[in-house]
């Protein structure tokens, strides 16, 4: 459906997420903050989710896994900065390549009518970690051919 | 995503030199049209109203970019549409997309349930419980009993 907005501009590290919901903005804030629901969407399904630590408040720290079918673990974790529906920001590091540490600011915008925007604004050390984080790899079943050609174009209309 | 977060840092693309050249809408345009085949500078000038030096200006961040290769053929010079950089940007943004269309598909899941179990809530008074005793978590997987 391409609901979500994505763009990756050129020579900066950035990386920015949008997308509207039919749901109004303190309830995806609910959605974001509390482990218990955050838990039903986070991760990819086909992966268990474990939310070992979540400490939503200013220097508190989360800590989770997903568990694939064969029990490989894989975990992240970061420190939230701040932590209210106006404004999100935390850091975010997978475990398989320390120190690589990306920041996340998160906004909650209402569009009226019970509808909401939510930007993720994903801060990354430097553009090749931006770029080898979604690197091809784990695109099996993503197999945009040469056909699709006008669809990127489109797509990429990024700010230069 | 195991896998993605597994290259994170094996190597160092050159994608950004691609997102650089894809931003501009002349070079797409210019991309679109060199996918229907190869194209002369003089061709590339007629239907995009830009000049000759611009076009080639552009040409030439392309070529950068590894998106085109450019040959010589009798006197002109023929730009020729590279596929495979093209596609690894296409499947880097593809990958990406499909990964954040996932989770937001279910984070609209998640969001419609809620909203039906607050409406269900607001009609039947006290709204029937889970298996699940009642506890201090304001959620749980399947029900919910408190403040809203």
């Amino acid at each position: 459906m391409g609901k979500t907005q994505i763009s990756a501009p050129g020579g900066v590290p950035f990386i920015d997420i949008s997308r509207d919901f039919d749901a109004p903005a303190d309830l995806i804030y609910r959605a974001y903050s509390e482990p218990d629901l955050v838990k039903q969407w986070l991760g990819p399904r086909r992966l268990e989710m474990v939310i070992e630590q979540w400490d939503l408040r200013d220097g508190g720290s989360y800590r989770y896994i997903h568990r694939d079918p064969a029990g490989n673990e894989f975990g992240f974790h970061g420190v939230f900065h701040s932590a209210s529906p106006d404004n999100m920001v935390q850091t975010f590091e997978f475990e398989g390549v320390p120190g690589h540490v990306a920041l996340d600011k998160l906004s909650f915008e209402d569009l009226g009518g019970g509808r909401t925007r939510v930007r993720t604004h994903s801060v990354y050390q430097s553009v090749e970690d931006r770029d080898g984080m979604v690197q091809s790899g784990m695109g099996e079943g993503v197999n945009e051919g040469f056909d699709r050609l006008e669809e990127l174009l489109a797509r990429m209309a990024v700010p230069a | 995503m195991v896998a993605l977060y597994n290259r994170m840092v094996m190597e160092a693309t050159d994608l950004d030199a691609i997102f650089g050249a894809l931003a501009d809408p002349t070079r797409r345009a210019i991309l679109a049209r060199l996918a229907t085949g190869d194209a002369k500078v003089a061709d590339l000038v007629a239907p995009f109203h830009v000049s000759q030096p611009a076009i080639s200006r552009h040409l030439k961040v392309l070529e950068a970019a590894g998106l085109i290769s450019r040959s010589r053929r009798a006197t002109a010079r023929l730009s020729h549409l590279e596929a495979d950089p093209l596609r690894d940007a296409t499947e880097w943004l593809a990958t990406y997309q499909a990964f954040w269309d996932e989770r937001y598909d279910q984070l609209d899941e998640l969001l419609a349930a809620l909203q039906r179990q607050a409406l269900a809530r607001g009609r039947t008074d006290p709204e029937p419980v889970d298996d699940e005793p009642p506890t201090d978590q304001p959620i749980n997987r399947k029900g919910r009993k408190s403040d809203g």
